[in-house]
């Protein structure tokens, strides 16, 4: 439980052992996404937990809730996490209507502070048809894996790093290829997206490898298998709403889209074609 | 998507401007009305400009409208099961009444062309000039509303439209994003303007 915990939080007490922030607990009402397996139809289930600290994480809640429905008898809420620290990208939820919650942060950095005693929480998972729900909140995002198998990678030989100056790429792109790669592929974008649609994750991957000399070999083949890709999962067509880059948590921006859209043209015009 | 709602863009620049040529009374309106059937006489035939426009706005309607239905369905598809509670975040009203607002855009064309062009859904009815058309249709407060409803629904279409397609394109960047989407409300707001302008002329009387 202190692996989430921050340095700040930790250095003036946690609830536990400061009598004084004990009256912080708070009691939520929570409807969460039940379903038992693929086929099965699932429904929002009511629940009730207490004692929740303002500084829990938002799964740390779960994990309450879990513990009480086990002591029940119960069966726990099954939800995707690995890393609680941002990173992995895996512990995606949909939280009263919006992706990984009221901050634009990954659910397992997202603290119960930002919710008040009383609150009612809905919990559901992603929902496209490419993401099929495995068990309650956990979905299945094997179909990002296979857009990024499409053309997401470089072939170039690797071995030790080389020299850093032997290849010079301009600051302006390393930074923006850098932010690019900042995605961790948690389908956030999908979720909040009206479309369902993947392009802000695969204009994320196809940015990165763009704006690089190692990408540039495999850069028209790239895009136009990784979009034919997206369309076989199933995943809806772009129209630049926004949703995505506002739900995103590491704030790719729609800028990456239009450059995705700039390769594919150029791609199509060279006369590059997907796989089939 | 992009390019067809381009050249419907440039055409409605043009057709706007055009309206605005009520201003300049009855015999100027009709003899603008007769020079675009005219155009290129005795070169080519009678009406020949005219039909090609129509041939390439017919065209480029019915492939907007093909695309604009299988992204909708692709999107339907895409998501089966809706969210129980879901809470926008970024998305404009524009944006949100792409579809709705495109269907009614197009029945607002079809209309608009048995009322004006054809005439047959016009109170002077056909055969009468292009003028006494215009005057006697917009005397109708009815009328002057639903072209209004219609005209805005069309502005924030364009508003949304103008930025996707320079995102479609490959046109747009973090730099630009600002711009862009400013010039599409500016634009959109004067087009919708010029368009607007004329039917309340006729209905405040300004123009009889
Ligand atoms: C026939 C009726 C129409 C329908 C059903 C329709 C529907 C749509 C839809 C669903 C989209 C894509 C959704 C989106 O970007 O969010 C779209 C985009 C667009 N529409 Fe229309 N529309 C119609 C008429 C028009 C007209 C008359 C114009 C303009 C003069 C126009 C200009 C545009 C533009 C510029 C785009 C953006 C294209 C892109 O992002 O690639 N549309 N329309
Ligand atoms: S683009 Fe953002 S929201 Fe989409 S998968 Fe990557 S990190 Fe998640
Ligand atoms: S659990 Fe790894 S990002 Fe949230």
């Amino acid at each position: 439980m202190t692996a989430t915990r921050e340095g700040a939080t930790f250095a003036t007490g946690t609830a536990g052992d400061d009598p004084a922030m004990e009256k912080h607990d708070m009691t939520l009402t929570l409807r969460v996404w039940r379903q038992k397996g693929p086929q099965h139809k699932g429904k929002m289930v009511t629940y009730r937990v207490t004692d929740i600290s303002p500084d829990m994480s938002f799964l740390e809640m779960l994990d309450v809730l879990n513990e009480q429905l086990i002591l029940a008898g119960d069966d726990p809420v099954v939800f995707d996490h690995d890393c609680r620290e941002g990173i992995c990208g895996s512990c995606g939820l949909m939280i009263n209507g919006q992706a990984h919650g009221p901050e634009q942060t990954t659910t397992c950095q997202l603290h119960m502070r930002k919710f008040k005693d009383g609150d009612s929480i809905d919990i559901e998972p992603w929902r496209a048809s490419a993401f099929p729900v495995i068990k309650d909140l956990s979905v299945d995002r094997r179909a990002l894996d296979r857009i990024v198998q499409a053309g997401g990678y470089i072939s170039a030989p690797t071995g030790t790093a080389p020299e850093a100056h032997s290849i010079l790429v301009a600051k302006k792109d390393s930074d923006a290829a850098f932010d690019a790669a900042t995605c961790i592929g948690c389908g956030a974008c999908v979720a909040a997206c009206p479309n369902a649609s993947s392009m802000l994750f695969t204009a994320a991957k196809v940015t990165h490898l763009g704006l690089l000399p190692q990408g540039q070999p495999e850069r028209n083949d790239r895009v136009v298998n990784m979009v034919a890709q997206q369309d076989r999962e199933g995943f809806g067509g772009c129209s630049n709403i926004g949703e995505c880059s506002a739900a995103c948590p590491k704030g790719i921006s729609m800028e990456t889209i239009s450059r995705l859209n700039h390769d594919l043209l150029g791609a199509l015009r060279a006369g590059a074609r997907p796989k089939s | 998507m992009a390019v067809s709602g381009i050249i419907m863009l440039l055409y409605l620049v043009a057709h706007m401007i055009g309206n605005l040529k009520a201003f300049a009374g009855r015999e100027t309106f009709n003899s603008y009305s007769h020079w675009i059937r005219t155009i290129g006489e005795p070169a080519v035939p009678a009406q020949t400009f005219l039909t090609i426009m129509r041939i390439l706005l017919v065209v480029t309607v019915v492939a907007h409208f093909w695309a604009a239905i299988s992204l909708w369905r692709q999107a339907r598809r895409a998501r089966p099961q809706r969210y129980v509670t879901k809470k926008p975040a970024a998305q404009s009203y524009a944006s949100r009444t792409m579809r709705w607002g495109g269907v009614i855009v197009l029945a607002f064309i079809v209309y608009h062309i048995l009322d004006l062009t054809l005439g047959v859904a016009n109170p002077e009815g056909p055969g009468t000039t292009p003028y006494d058309r215009l005057v006697a249709g917009f005397s109708n407060p009815l009328v002057v509303a639903f072209y209004t409803i219609a005209l805005v629904l069309l502005g924030m279409h364009l508003r949304h439209g103008i930025w996707s397609a320079t995102q479609t394109l490959g046109q747009s960047n973090k730099r630009r994003e600002k711009t862009v989407n400013h010039f599409a409300l500016a634009f959109s707001v004067l087009l919708i303007g010029g368009f607007l302008i004329v039917p309340f002329s006729v209905l405040l009387g300004i123009i009889d």
